[in-house]
């Protein structure tokens, strides 16, 4: 009966927090699909199973340190109270308890939000190949044949198939309202599968840090009507330069802040041609101080 | 001749790093001039540099520990006013200055902060309490010092000689190998913690050989103080994981120096295989760090609630539990790395199992506070205020490590919250007990109480406005290292956390009024008993400081809490023990090894940087010999005469003698 007051006391103050966070664009906790919505779900239970018992710690550490304090004439002194099977059995019982019932949160967690796994849908999944360059992020769409830099545009209500990889360091691909973040690494594609539940622009960057350039490599993320998506595929298409290897080598060399732009035309098999190493990984910094052996600088 | 150092590689560019490199050369000439006027070199050198005594080697560990959070704390100064400034705009540090900033402040803060406190303290503090004269291997630990003191002054070096690394404080590859990082930065992280890495090692095979091999007659293991217990966890730690640490630098530095593969992105070079190696010391090495802060707080909660520790037997278990389990959890530092989802969930549950025995050591303080009678001093403020504030970050590390929480989480402000959380909370607070807690026990005076509770007060004030504010960004969807940043509902709690640091600020700096005043007042402050806390361990049995054999005659342990249980007897009898017959004390004579070798390799270590070869085999070379002196000495020893000792141990038993009679009085 205990433990299940305390819960309702901890749901209700995290329902309190969450209320707060809301109000202040707490963005994780303010998710916009289903994997986002699943990610939150599990941050809030284990954070509930685990405050119910450690708020009554916290209370209990506030309650013995006062009322034991030697000023206290009214607290007994028990100098050989130094064991009790009873209590021992209870310290090491409870956590166990708790740590089972979040290892099961754990494993079935892991699998139900593997980030390699499809999301049931009706829809064929829109496929996007997603690079990380120093310092910008590279999205092809390989059956549309455009690709975009800083900005990703996608159709909401429809699953979307990330294949990501990097052109150079590591990094990490994260949407915090859509849900889960994955790392890129150079020769090697993570797979992610997210979903836009509504229209709506959401914030997208990259959470590993990657070198001086790393800030700027933010975008945002338009999920838009399925029928805008294919005016806005339409519209891209045909205009603005064509990525191929001389664009790509231009790309991947370091640059910061680099503003949104779309290819009119992408080579689909671009991004098998990274992954593979075929063209070679992002040159490093290029100048310095008094040389880039010595101290490295990113014209800036 | 001098390979790429050239008066290019000094920064006169940038006034920030020039001119607190300036400070810092100033102060460091004013106080040796000072030193020299004064007539002191030859006591410097005699007493300090070249002693091999425990307890002025643990002494000169913490200088150490309190110099460099000095220097790690001015770098989060700036981190927290360009991330408060950053908005929109790219606030006062350009990327390449604030990048080696956040990596210093890490490197510092975990390598020579951290690290020489708690060995500090278990150098100091440990053979004491194990009533014991010294160390299995003084010389070693004198070698030891100096070593981590060499990659602190490198890591320093750095400020004005060329650059440090702009990679984080753990540099993943490739962003660390040649092509992407080409400076000198990442060597000079490399060699400073390959250099002071020997040091640790080293103190770990000491200290391991120590506990497990020296004890006073009748200590057994199970009456050891839970601190020795905890040292010997750590040390166990140290020894199967900084070689871990030692191969994968090693690996990091063939691919930098002579073009290998292990970590880059050409010719099957593998940067998960460094994440892997890294964490698995990386998260061992946090438990090297606690388990001594866990051992801090076991002595000093005892000691003000006048009770034994609650529980010893468990506390013992769990201490060896978090020993083993801690090498079972490093692939929670990248769930997000794709690996599956068995992998992600074998590793976040034994991830939560740690908290089991972690949440068995809280509740077994709090059943030891529980019928005591708490003493309100600042070293249980301190450990209090790591009760309550350990038990929110223990809460969020677990929340970290469920694959899903993490994935929405990992790399934010959410994560860089959680470990000052429990760094702070956990390991400087524990630092902060013990440093007030066996202050008087080093220098024999106390430390002024209003001052330090003060200091106290603006450090857990400061501590959760600053990094509150964190979990709350991290859940805004911010990550950590950000040079500058658009995003408008971040700014104020940016602003919020940065006033977080200044309070902290003021903490530390009431923490140095704190020593000025004790220093000037020590004549009040003086502990003339050697006993100044009513403690319970053998190192309260000795005269405050100790003389350099510690024990005029070694005690004979008969039960847990060694000496509150001599003082009982003593008590019944209404008067100390009879007179032992005293011996003559054979001590290890000072060396100078330690401070030639890490003069040696001070120069090694920069040589191998800038590639001056010459240098690097003159110095390689001079080291070696050092070593090679050493082992053909052929006087270790020096003799104590027992009239010496008995003049010294007289001493401290009239002034215990006295200190006896009042207590006997109060019922």
């Amino acid at each position: 009966m205990g433990t299940i007051r305390l819960n309702w006391l901890g749901s209700a103050l995290l329902l309190g927090a969450t209320a707060f966070l809301g109000g202040c664009n707490a963005i994780v906790l303010d998710p916009r699909g289903p994997i986002g919505i699943a990610d939150k779900a599990i941050l809030i239970d284990s954070l509930a199973i685990m405050l119910a018992i450690v708020l009554p710690t916290i209370a209990a550490t506030f309650a013995f340190a006062w009322w034991f304090r030697a000023s206290n004439t009214r607290a007994s002194y028990l100098p050989d109270f130094t064991y009790s099977g009873r209590i021992e059995l209870i310290v090491w019982s409870i956590p166990v308890l708790v740590i089972m019932l979040l290892g099961g949160v754990i494993w079935i967690g892991s699998h139900e939000l593997d980030p390699a796994k499809p999301l049931p849908s009706d829809k064929p999944p829109l496929e996007i190949q997603g690079v990380s360059l120093d310092w910008k992020w590279l999205f092809i769409y390989p059956s549309q044949r455009v690709a975009s830099v800083n900005q990703l545009v996608v159709p909401a209500g429809v699953p979307i198939h990330f294949s990501l990889t990097s052109a150079s360091v590591m990094s990490a691909f994260f949407i915090p309202q859509l849900g889960s973040m994955i790392y890129t690494m150079n020769g090697m594609t993570t797979q992610l599968n997210l979903r836009a539940d509504e229209p709506g622009t959401f914030l997208g960057l990259a959470s590993h840090f990657s070198g001086d350039g790393f800030p700027g490599m933010h975008f945002d993320v338009q999920a838009v009507p399925a029928e805008r998506f294919d005016a806005w595929i339409a519209a891209a298409r045909g205009t603005g330069p064509t990525l191929d290897d001389e664009s790509y080598a231009a790309l991947a060399r370091q640059s910061m802040n680099v503003r949104p732009f779309t290819f009119g035309a992408a080579d689909p098999a671009l991004f098998h041609q990274i992954v593979t190493q075929q063209l070679p990984p992002g040159p490093g910094p290029q100048s310095g101080r008094p040389n880039p052996s010595v101290s490295p600088r990113t014209e800036h | 001749m001098l390979g790429k150092l050239s008066w290019a590689a000094i920064p006169f560019d940038q006034p920030i790093p020039l001119a607190s490199g300036a400070v810092v050369g100033l102060v460091i000439i004013g106080v040796l001039a000072w030193i020299t006027l004064k007539g002191w070199l030859p006591y410097l050198w005699q007493g300090w540099i070249t002693s091999v005594d425990h307890k002025r080697i643990g002494i000169m560990y913490m200088l150490l520990a309190l110099v460099m959070l000095l220097r790690g704390f001015t770098d989060a100064i700036m981190m927290r006013s360009q991330q408060a400034l950053a908005f929109h705009s790219g606030g006062y540090l350009p990327p390449e200055h604030y990048d080696q900033i956040f990596s210093a402040h890490g490197t510092l803060m975990i390598f020579f902060v951290a690290m020489p406190f708690v060995i500090g303290l278990m150098n100091l503090v440990m053979p004491l309490q194990l009533g014991i004269r010294d160390v299995a291997f003084p010389t070693l630990n004198s070698v030891s010092f100096w070593l981590t003191a060499t990659g602190a002054l490198l890591v320093n070096v750095s400020l004005v000689v060329g650059e440090f690394a702009r990679t984080g404080w753990l540099p993943f590859p490739p962003l660390s190998e040649i092509t992407y990082s080409p400076g000198v930065g990442v060597d000079y992280y490399l060699w400073s913690l390959q250099i002071s890495g020997v040091g640790t090692v080293l103190t770990g095979v000491n200290f391991v050989t120590t506990v497990l091999k020296i004890h006073a007659p009748g200590m057994t293991y199970l009456r050891m103080p839970v601190f020795c217990w905890t040292t010997l966890a750590a040390n166990l730690l140290i020894v199967a994981a900084f070689p871990i640490l030692t191969a994968t630098l090693a690996m990091l530095l063939l691919d930098r120096y002579l073009g290998f593969h292990f970590f880059t992105n050409e010719a099957g070079g593998n940067m998960m295989m460094f994440m892997n190696l890294i964490w698995a010391w990386g998260h061992p090495e946090v438990y090297i760090l606690i388990l001594p802060a866990f051992g801090v707080f076991s002595e000093v909660i005892s000691t003000f609630s006048g009770k034994p520790l609650f529980g010893y037997r468990s506390m013992v278990m769990a201490t060896m539990a978090i020993c083993l389990l801690s090498f079972t959890v490093w692939l929670h530092h990248f769930f997000t790395m794709g690996a599956g989802a068995d992998v992600n969930a074998i590793f976040g549950i034994t991830s939560a199992i740690i908290a089991v025995p972690t949440g068995v050591k809280i509740f077994n303080w709090l059943f030891t506070m529980y019928g005591g009678r708490l003493v309100y001093s600042q070293s249980l403020l301190w450990s209090i205020g790591f009760m309550v504030t350990f038990v929110i970050g223990g809460m969020t590390g677990v929340l970290l490590a469920v694959p899903p929480a993490d994935f929405v989480l990992h790399n934010s402000l959410f994560l860089v919250a959680h470990f000052h959380n429990v760094i702070i909370g956990g390991v400087l607070f524990g630092a902060f007990a013990g440093y007030t807690f066996w202050f008087p026990k080093a220098f024999g005076f106390r430390l002024h109480e209003g001052l330090g509770k003060a200091a106290f007060w603006c450090w857990i004030i400061g501590f959760y406005v600053a990094f509150m504010p964190l979990y709350v960004l991290g859940l805004m969807g911010m990550t950590r290292r950000m040079q500058h940043y658009d995003v408008p509902a971040w700014h104020p709690w940016l602003l919020v956390a940065a006033c977080g640091a200044v309070i902290i600020l003021a903490g530390i700096i009431l923490q140095i009024a704190q020593l000025v005043v004790s220093i000037r007042r020590r004549e009040e402050l003086r502990d003339r008993t050697g006993d100044p806390w009513n403690g319970r361990s053998l190192e309260w049995a000795t005269s405050s400081p100790p003389p350099p054999f510690n024990f005029a005659v070694l005690p004979r342990v008969e039960g847990r809490d060694a000496y509150w249980t001599m003082k009982q007897r003593a008590r019944q009898q209404t008067k100390p023990g009879a007179e032992p017959s005293y011996t003559d004390i054979e001590m290890p004579r000072n060396s100078a090894t330690g401070f030639i070798c890490a003069f040696f390799a001070t120069f090694l270590g920069f040589a191998l940087i800038w590639h001056i070869w010459w240098m690097a085999i003159v110095a390689a070379v001079g080291a070696y010999a050092t070593f090679v002196v050493f082992a053909w000495r052929d006087r270790t020893e020096y003799i104590i005469p027992a009239e010496e000792v008995a003049r010294i141990d007289r001493a401290n038993r009239s002034a215990r003698g006295e200190a006896f009679l009042p207590m006997e009085a109060t019922p």
